[in-house]
């Protein structure tokens, strides 16, 4: 029974809602690839720029090859960027966080400070200079470079709310009685954090697939691998729209429409559960 | 304010530019792709026969020091930033990178001040009448609905936008920042042509940001809806909307202020992509066709103007804040 009550007060309708919107991506964005024809992407597949037919859903693009296709094959790697780039800004977050708030000292200084000075430069000036020097190749690289210029924020944000744990009396506690620091902060102190740590990665995982499509629809994308900015991005260099073919650059959009607002309503909720008092604002 | 706090903050200001541009040298320096073999491949491509390549290569690299030394390089490309000098743009040579650059501003500055600037007061009005007592049920449907949209990148917005109102109802132009033609004087008519051009890019940015606004207005608002010179206020008989503008308000503008000092900071970074949306010919738009160009030196100059314009609002903020706000001391 206590585990049913739990779910109940963990799926309030904005949890319900996001969740509902982001499997609606989700899904077909992880298994369509399995059932998509590789044939169908490779040049003139169908017609050039054809419209919607049976045997192309999403009709066909200036080299004529299946728009359903490549959006089923774009969007894991999409995915991966977001989960790569937030999950590892949040791990590395999470570790330089806790040990900065924790430790305190020296050691807080420094993290703080390359956190000040980090934040105010723009990432996406950064992500500039990286990908306009080096060529960015795969979906994996995409999601560490755009790691390493979004680590600050969650960073700077456990760090506050590590700040105001340690001070609490349970950890006084566990200190008197001889537990290691590391013990404190990733045994006990993690455990209180996690549906803050949640909606953090959540947000992390929204910025990373945004810089990400700025970055591809200026063109700093890698056009070897389909993902549904480089699908914007040749969208935009092929006219799609002002030549009238929808069919090319309005479904990304819809998909990340949905998926942007899957996430803001799945961090919306998640911040919720971290902090209660939220819900009377 | 003590001079030790305005130190360490200027120093700090100093700092962050000093990381950044040593960032912008460092990554450059360790590409694999020399700038000038870039140009010469480009010139290539376009049918233009390059004879005596070798020669014009190492002309250039003579003429932009890429032959010195690296501590060399790194040095004069220090003082020259000091001295403003950005170097060559590659694409239209002569020219420096600096005046292609500050050319774009103008535009960049006016279409994103005026988005910045409507998107946050109808942003904090929604969010602080969203939590006033006896505002209408309706009203406050409003601002829930203006929130998702602060989710959507404003980028995705705009292209909605271009085919909703720019295609399929041909309301305004399709991008563009003035119809190329007409006389740019100073009248009625040129002014309305601006706005005309510039009304898309603006309401995709105020839509984008809108609900980022209201959200944190109303979250400020609720917490100072219960503080004591709201009660006292009220008990004095002061009128609601009196109460509303100049007591509630003024008090929660406060943070917001600050939230807006960053805003305009991040005119150049943050919301450039609207005008490759648009063909709007600012700094977003040079960097756009700077980057299909690999024109090295502007790339490089608009990532430095992203981070200098951030740092100076920053900067500018922390020593005017202790003014706003006299609670504050340091």
């Amino acid at each position: 029974m206590l585990k049913i009550r739990r779910l109940r007060r963990f799926l309030t309708p904005v949890m319900t809602l996001g969740l509902a919107l982001l499997a609606l991506v989700l899904v077909p964005g992880l298994l369509g690839q399995f059932v998509a024809d590789p044939d169908q992407m490779r040049l003139m597949a169908g017609g050039i720029n054809a419209p919607p037919t049976r045997d192309h859903p999403l009709g066909t693009q200036n080299e004529g090859r299946d728009l359903l296709t490549y959006i089923l094959k774009g969007m894991p790697n999409t995915l991966l960027i977001g989960l790569v780039g937030g999950g590892s800004a949040v791990l590395l977050g999470t570790v330089l966080g806790m040990l900065a708030g924790y430790v305190g000292g020296s050691l807080d200084g420094l993290v703080r400070n390359t956190v000040d000075i980090g934040l105010t430069i723009p990432p996406l000036a950064i992500l500039i200079m990286i990908a306009a020097s080096f060529s960015i190749v795969t979906p994996l690289m995409m999601g560490l470079v755009i790691a390493l210029t979004s680590w600050m924020h969650p960073t700077r944000v456990i760090r506050s709310q590590v700040l105001s744990l340690r001070e609490r009396e349970f950890v006084l506690l566990l200190r008197l009685s001889g537990a290691s620091p590391l013990h404190i902060v990733f045994r006990e102190l993690m455990p209180n954090l996690i549906p803050f740590l949640a909606a953090t990665f959540v947000n992390a995982v929204a910025t990373a697939i945004l810089a990400s499509i700025g970055l591809e629809v200026l063109g700093l994308g890698s056009f070897q691998t389909p993902t549904l900015g480089n699908l914007i991005y040749f969208a935009i260099i092929g006219n799609a729209m002002w030549l009238g073919l929808w069919w090319w650059w309005l479904p990304p959009i819809v998909i990340f429409i949905i998926l942007f607002m899957g996430l803001f309503f799945v961090s919306t909720a998640l911040d919720t559960l971290a902090n209660p008092r939220l819900e009377q604002g | 304010m003590t001079p030790r706090y305005l130190g360490r903050r200027v120093g700090t200001f100093l700092l962050t530019i000093l990381v950044a541009s040593t960032l912008n040298f460092a990554l450059s320096r360790l590409t694999p792709q020399d700038p000038i073999a870039a140009l010469l491949g480009r010139m290539a491509s376009r049918g233009r026969t390059v004879e005596n390549g070798a020669e014009i290569v190492s002309l250039y690299r003579e003429r932009l020091g890429l032959n010195d030394p690296l501590p060399q390089q790194y040095l004069n490309y220090l003082s020259d930033l000091l001295r403003g000098d950005l170097g060559y743009s590659l694409s239209f040579f002569p020219i420096k990178a600096e005046a292609v650059i500050l050319r774009a501003l103008p535009w960049t500055i006016g279409l994103l001040t005026v988005a910045t600037l409507l998107a946050f007061l109808a942003g904090n009005l929604l969010g602080a009448l969203a939590v006033w007592p006896r505002v209408p049920g309706g009203f406050r449907w409003l601002v829930y609905l203006s929130m998702p949209f602060s989710a959507i990148p404003y980028y995705l917005l705009a292209l909605i936008l271009v085919y909703l109102f720019a295609l399929n109802w041909p309301l305004f132009p399709l991008g563009g920042s003035f119809t190329t033609g007409s006389g740019r004087g100073l009248d009625l008519a040129t002014l309305g042509d601006l706005l005309h051009h510039a009304a898309l890019p603006v309401l995709s940015v105020v839509l984008a940001a809108l609900g980022f606004w209201a959200l944190s207005m109303r979250g400020i608002m609720a917490t100072v809806l219960g503080d004591d010179y709201l009660i006292y206020a009220r008990a004095r008989g002061l009128r609601s909307r009196r109460i509303f503008t100049h007591y509630a308000m003024r008090n929660a503008m406060l943070p917001q202020v600050t939230a807006l000092a960053i805003d305009f900071g991040r005119l150049i970074s943050g919301q450039v992509l609207v005008e490759i949306i648009f063909n709007y010919p600012g700094v977003g738009w040079v960097l756009y066709n700077a980057l299909r160009a690999a024109d090295f030196f502007v790339i490089q100059g608009v990532t430095l103007f992203m981070v200098f314009a951030v740092a100076v609002a920053t900067l500018i903020l922390d020593l005017v804040y202790p003014l706003l706000d006299p609670r504050i001391r340091y």
